[in-house]
């Protein structure tokens, strides 16, 4: 379950801007995730209430941007929508694609008081 | 703050132990921390609010919105960079070995550590959550190896690299072999700093692995299909799984060996040899 490394990454980093702001808490935490990005929404769910206990976050509201994976088929040269890293061109069905968006993972925004 | 359950101590399950041949008993001794989970939600969090709010523009008083834009995982990649400089700078092939569990790992390092012993300075780190006795098996060839037990955790990342390293202290112009978790999930995720990654499976499990586990081989530059001794016996696909695999992705090398007969290693030996330029 990587999801809890990635939360106690997400912790560390909101610790370090609460620290270097001077404040209190963090009221909200903004979040972009891409499609692609190997996380199980789901596990993400689950393991964000455990991962944030007694962290600056326990309080936070947490918005999740999901971006969706787009990728450029490299024969073609066509663009489309990607749902999984082995989806072949809806054009020429070919494999050899090159992801264009859909692999990130970014703590976007924080608002600390 | 613990990786593991996100309690506020420090990693304390995680163990990195040098392992020789002499010293080969187990490491059993449980770390565990006791974490009492105080289960107060009464906050907002875990839900995702279905009206997205951009909270970003407006002006809240007393309240500063940081615009960080901070790759989550950025720790890790910079750590794994530091590794990859000093792998460089020192002229080490590292290898990121990662596979289900069980796909023959350690009886493929078994065996390239005492073939290639008098070749290259072959040296390992290992990668389970409990016990040393994967390293005690690489002891026995007469490999220097260093034992990460990651707990409860299920992939290995970059710092823990970086401290076992300070342990092993690899000499110049050697092989570095970092056996992963046996998991095709979790270390596809995390750089450790890696020259490259080799992904193993064998042929008893199913030939559809690239495709159930679509992340590890997109990150993989090597593919080892072990254990085709048993080919006879067994159902698994060979070409299918290659071509599953080449879906994933299109830089992936194939070599078919068997680590329990040999056939096929001096394929493998090869690919090491052109890796590290000779």
């Amino acid at each position: 379950m990587h999801e809890l490394s990635i939360i106690a990454s997400i912790v560390d980093i909101a610790e370090e801007q609460v620290k270097k702001a001077s404040a209190q808490q963090v009221d909200s935490i903004e979040l972009e995730i891409g499609e692609l990005a190997g996380v199980e929404w789901a596990v993400l769910e689950f393991a964000w209430e455990v991962g944030v206990q007694r962290s600056v976050l326990e309080n936070t509201d947490r918005y999740i941007q999901r971006i969706p994976g787009k990728a450029r088929c490299v024969e073609c040269g066509s663009s489309f929508l990607m749902k999984q890293i082995f989806d072949p061109c809806p054009k020429c069905g070919s494999y050899f694609n090159e992801i264009l968006k859909g692999k990130e993972l970014r703590v976007k925004a924080l608002t600390v008081s | 703050m613990c990786g593991i359950c996100g309690c506020g101590q420090p990693d304390g399950t995680i163990k990195i132990t040098k392992v020789s041949a002499e010293h080969t008993h187990g490491h059993d001794h449980d770390h565990g921390h006791g974490h009492e989970h105080h289960h107060h939600h009464a906050h907002g969090n875990g839900r995702h609010h279905a009206p997205h709010q951009h909270h970003g523009g407006s002006f809240q008083p007393g309240k500063t919105v940081l615009q960080i834009e901070q790759d989550i995982l950025g720790k890790n990649n910079l750590l794994a960079e530091h590794n990859r400089g000093f792998f460089e700078a020192k002229n080490i092939l590292a290898l990121n070995l990662v596979s289900s569990p069980g796909s023959g790992k350690t009886a493929l390092l078994e065996r390239t550590l005492t073939d290639l012993k008098n070749e290259f300075p072959c040296y390992v780190i290992e990668g389970d959550q409990q016990t040393s006795n994967d390293a005690s098996r690489i002891a026995a060839t007469g490999a220097e190896v260093v034992q990460i037990n990651t707990g409860k955790g299920c992939h290995l990342e970059a710092d823990m690299i970086n401290d076992a390293l300070k342990q092993l202290k690899p000499a110049d112009d050697s092989l570095l072999f970092i056996e992963n978790v046996g998991n095709l999930v979790c270390p596809a995720m995390f750089d450790l700093g890696e020259g490259a990654r080799v992904v193993i499976i064998s042929v008893t499990e199913g030939e559809d692995k690239p495709v159930k586990y679509p992340d590890m081989f997109h990150s993989s530059q090597l593919c080892i299909i072990n254990k085709i001794d048993l080919l006879p016996y067994v159902s698994f696909d060979v070409e299918k799984a290659k071509e599953y695999a080449r879906r994933v992705s299109h830089i992936t090398e194939f070599i078919e060996l068997s680590a329990t007969t040999g056939q096929g290693m001096e394929q493998w030996y090869e690919w090491l040899r052109k890796k590290v330029g000779r």
